[in-house]
C-alpha cells in the first residue's frame, strides 16, 4: 500500500526523522494559510500522488511570495499530472503539501528494501542523492552503499556509523545520521514497510540532516496489524474495479484487452493471460478467485469482470486443488440469474469435485462453451471473440 | 526414492480443527498420507477425521514420532506455527498459509537457520510423492507415479504441468510447490539439487514466475551442476510492471524481475523453455527424446 509524501512526512515526525516545517492542502485558500504560517521566504508547493517524478513533471513549485503560492496552488489542484510513474492519462491533483524551503548543502539518497535473495532488509544509502537511483545502480553501482541488516539485532550502531562515513558526512552530522538510519530502520520495522525511500536527504548549510522527501510503502500482508497506516489509505489514487474486488478478498488488476479472465491461483492466472495474448487475444484483467472464494466472491468476481466495457468475452480457468470446481459452477450459475450475459463465455474446470461442477453447468440455463484444456479455452475464447 | 516426502512420513496438521484443514485432512487421508496428529492449541484431546489432536507441536511429536508438519492456521498466527515446528525438531515444515507479513517470515527465516529443519512454503500447495504420500491441498487424482521432479511457485499451474505429464504416460517423482511469497524457506535451487541427487528423478519441469532472481539464480546452479534435462516455464510475460499480480512476490519492481530475463537466462543455461503452459509436458518429452538420441 502506497502513501503520500505528506503522510510518510507525519510517520517521519513521529518517529523523530527530521523533515521541513509543512502542512497539507486540500484547497488554494488552505495552501496559501498553511504558506502564511510557515513564515518563511521560500515556500515549496509539491503535488500529492502516489506516484514519484513529480518534480520533472512540473508537480514541485518553487514560490517566494503569497501571490506565486496561490498561482501554483490554483495551477496544481484538480490537474492531472503526467510523470515517468504514472500511466499516460496521469493522476488527479487533490492534495498539496506546502512546506519552507531549506538551504541543501549536500543531497543524498537513502533506501530501505528488502532483499529477496537474503531474505533480509538492505539498508541503502549513496551520495548520488536527488536523482535516479536506478540509474546509479545501472551505471556506478559502486557509488551505492548496502548493509545488509541481521533481523537479530537490527540495524546496528556500527552499520549506522559505517554508512555515515561512507557518505562522507561532516563530522558534526555523524551522530545526527547515525541516529537518523536507526530511527529509520525502526519505523520500517514497526510499521511493516516494504520500502523506505528518502530521495534526497539533504544536509543544510548549518549541517543539519533533513529529509526533503517520503516515499514509503507498506506490506498488504500486514495492514490488518496497521490501524494507523490503514487510515492513511487514499482510495482514490486506486482502481475502483480493484478497489471493489479487494472487498471480496479477491485479486484483480486491470488491464486494457478484450478478453475477461477468472482464475484461481496467481501463476495460472498470469499464464492464462500469456495463452490469450499468444492466440492473438488481448486480456482484459487479472484475476485470481484464490482458494477460498465462496460462491457469493466468485459471484461478485463475475459482476466485476462484466463490469469492464471492454469485455467482450470471458474465459473462466479452474483447476481445483483448494478451490472446488462446484463452487465455481454454482457462483457462475448465480451470478448469471442476475447479470445481463451478452458476451460469449468459455469455461474450463479441472481438478477437486470436476465432475460435480460439470454437471451444474450442464443442468444449468447457462450458455457455456465448455473447453477440455487450457490451449483449447485460449483458442475457443480467442476465436469466439473475434 | 523421490524427494523430501515419501511413505514413511509421519505428518502432524497443525490447525487440523480448522474447516480447511479437517477438509484437506480427510484428503490426504485418503491419499494414503500417515496422518498420526493434529495440533489446535486449546483442543488437545479431541479427535479429527481419527487423528489425535493435541495442543502443542512438542507434544504431538513425542506421542508419535512425527517428522513432518503442515500448517494450515490463519496468516497472523502462522509464523509462530512454523517456528513452533521447527523448535519440536520436525524434518521438514510446509506450510500452505498465503498472506503471512514479509516482516514476520525474515524473523522466521532467521529463526530457522541454525535448525536442521527444512521449511517449504508459506503461500505454497505442499508436496507429492505420487502414491506414497501427500502433503497439502493438491488434488492427488491428477497425479502418477513416476520420474518426473515438477517444482512450481504456483500451485494450479504446477497442476496443468502434472496433469499434462500423466496425460502423456510420464508419472511424477516427486511434485514440490514453493509457493509464491518473496521471503520463503524453500528456494529451486534447493529442490533441483535434490532431484539431481535421486536417482528416481529423470527429468524436471520448473515452472516459475516474475519478480525476484530466483529463477536467474537457479539457471546459473543448472549449468554448472544438473545432470538431467529441464524444461521451464515462466508466467507473466504479459504483467504490467509494478503491480502485484496475486502473490506477494510476483512483482516486477524497478524493471528487475522480468518474465523476459528469466526465459534469456533460462534458455542461456541450457533449460529448454515451454512457450505456453500447455506445452510443458511435450517440451519435456522431446527433450528426453533428443538427449537419449
Amino acid at each position: 500500500m502506497n502513501i503520500h509524501e505528506y503522510q510518510g512526512k507525519e510517520l517521519f515526525r513521529a518517529y523523530g526523522v527530521p523533515v521541513p516545517k509543512g502542512h497539507v492542502a486540500f484547497s488554494i485558500d488552505e495552501a496559501v494559510s498553511h504558506a502564511k504560517d510557515l513564515d518563511s521566504n521560500i515556500v515549496v508547493v509539491k503535488a500529492q500522488i502516489h506516484a514519484g517524478g513529480r518534480g520533472k513533471a512540473g508537480g514541485v513549485k518553487i514560490a517566494k511570495t503569497m501571490e506565486e503560492v496561490r498561482t501554483y496552488a490554483k495551477e496544481l489542484l484538480g490537474k492531472t499530472l503526467v510523470t515517468h510513474q504514472t500511466d499516460e492519462e496521469g493522476q488527479l491533483i487533490q492534495r498539496l503539501l506546502v512546506e519552507e524551503g531549506v538551504d541543501i548543502q549536500q543531497e543524498y539518497y537513502i533506501g530501505l528494501v528488502l532483499n529477496r535473495e537474503t531474505g533480509r532488509v538492505s539498508f541503502m544509502a549513496s551520495k548520488e542523492g536527488g536523482v535516479d537511483i536506478e540509474e546509479v545502480a545501472e551505471n556506478t553501482p559502486e557509488k551505492i552503499l548496502y548493509e545488509e541488516i541481521d533481523p537479530l539485532v537490527g540495524l546496528t550502531a556500527f552499520q549506522s556509523r559505517r554508512i555515515a562515513f561512507g557518505l562522507g558526512l561532516p563530522k558534526k552530522a555523524v551522530k545526527q545520521g547515525v541516529d537518523l538510519f536507526q530511527k529509520l530502520y525502526k519505523l520500517y520495522l514497526e510499521t511493516d514497510a516494504s520500502i523506505i525511500e528518502i530521495n534526497p536527504l539533504i544536509i543544510t548549510t548549518e549541517e543539519q540532516l533533513i529529509a526533503l522527501d517520503a516515499k514509503l510503502n507498506f506490506d498488504d500482508n500486514a495492514l490488518y496489524r496497521q490501524d494507523r497506516i490503514r487510515g492513511y489509505r487514499d482510495e482514490s489514487e486506486e482502481d475502483p474495479k480493484e478497489l471493489e474486488a479487494g472487498k471480496y478478498d479477491l485479486s484483480y488488476i486491470a488491464l486494457d484487452g478484450s478478453i475477461g479472465c477468472m482464475v484461481n491461483g496467481a501463476g495460472l492466472a498470469m499464464a492464462t493471460m500469456d495463452i490469450i495474448k499468444h492466440y492473438g487475444g488481448s486480456p482484459a484483467n487479472f484475476l485470481d478467485v484464490g482458494g477460498s472464494a465462496t460462491t457469493e466472491n466468485v459471484s461478485n468476481a463475475f459482476k466485476i469482470l462484466l463490469s469492464d466495457e471492454k469485455v467482450q468475452g470471458v474465459f473462466v480457468n479452474i483447476f481445483g486443488g483448494i478451490m472446488k470446481c462446484d463452487v465455481i459452477a454454482t457462483g457462475i450459475v448465480e451470478a448469471l440469474k442476475t447479470i445481463e450475459m451478452n458476451v460469449p463465455l468459455v469455461v474450463r474446470l479441472e481438478g477437486t469435485n470436476v465432475e460435480k461442477g460439470r454437471e451444474i453447468l450442464e443442468k444449468s440455463q447457462v450458455e457455456v462453451i465448455s473447453a477440455f484444456s487450457m490451449d483449447d479455452g485460449a483458442k475457443k475464447i480467442v476465436e469466439a471473440t473475434k | 526414492m523421490s524427494i523430501y516426502v515419501n511413505k514413511d512420513t509421519k505428518l502432524v496438521v497443525q490447525g487440523i480443527t480448522g474447516s480447511t484443514a479437517k477438509f484437506h485432512t480427510k484428503l490426504m487421508k485418503e491419499y494414503g498420507t500417515d496422518v498420526v496428529a493434529g495440533v489446535t492449541p486449546g483442543k488437545g484431546g479431541e479427535t479429527v477425521e481419527g487423528v489425535p489432536v493435541f495442543n502443542t507441536m512438542a507434544e504431538a511429536v513425542t506421542e508419535t514420532g512425527a517428522n513432518a508438519s503442515v500448517i494450515y492456521v490463519p496468516a497472523a498466527v502462522a509464523a509462530d506455527a512454523i517456528s513452533e515446528a521447527a523448535e519440536s525438531k520436525v524434518d521438514l515444515i510446509i506450510c500452505i498459509t498465503e498472506h503471512i507479513p514479509i516482516g514476520d517470515m525474515i524473523k522466521v527465516k532467521r529463526y530457522l537457520e541454525d535448525k536442521d529443519t527444512v521449511l517449504i512454503g508459506p503461500n505454497c500447495p505442499g508436496v507429492i510423492t505420487p502414491d506414497e504420500c501427500k502433503i497439502g491441498i493438491m488434488p492427488g487424482y491428477i497425479h502418477r507415479k513416476g520420474h518426473i521432479g515438477v517444482v512450481s511457485r504456483s500451485g494450479t499451474l504446477t497442476y496443468e504441468a502434472v496433469h499434462q505429464l500423466s496425460e502423456l504416460g510420464m508419472g511424477q517423482s516427486t511434485a514440490v510447490g514453493i509457493g509464491g511469497d518473496p521471503v520463503n524457506g524453500t528456494s529451486f535451487i534447493d529442490v533441483l539439487k535434490r532431484f539431481n541427487e535421486d536417482p528416481n528423478t529423470h527429468g524436471v519441469i520448473m515452472i516459475g514466475e516474475i519478480g525476484g532472481t530466483q529463477e536467474e539464480e537457479a539457471a546459473k546452479w543448472v549449468k554448472e551442476n544438473m545432470k538431467k534435462p529441464v524444461v521451464g516455464f515462466i508466467s507473466g510475460v504479459t504483467a504490467p510492471p509494478g503491480k502485484r499480480m496475486g502473490h506477494a512476490g510476483a512483482i516486477i519492481s524497478g524493471g528487475k524481475g522480468t518474465a523476459e530475463e528469466k526465459i534469456k537466462v533460462m534458455k542461456a543455461a541450457g533449460i529448454a523453455i515451454a512457450d505456453t503452459p500447455s506445452t510443458m509436458g511435450e517440451t519435456l518429452v522431446s527433450l528426453m527424446k533428443n538427449r537419449r538420441t
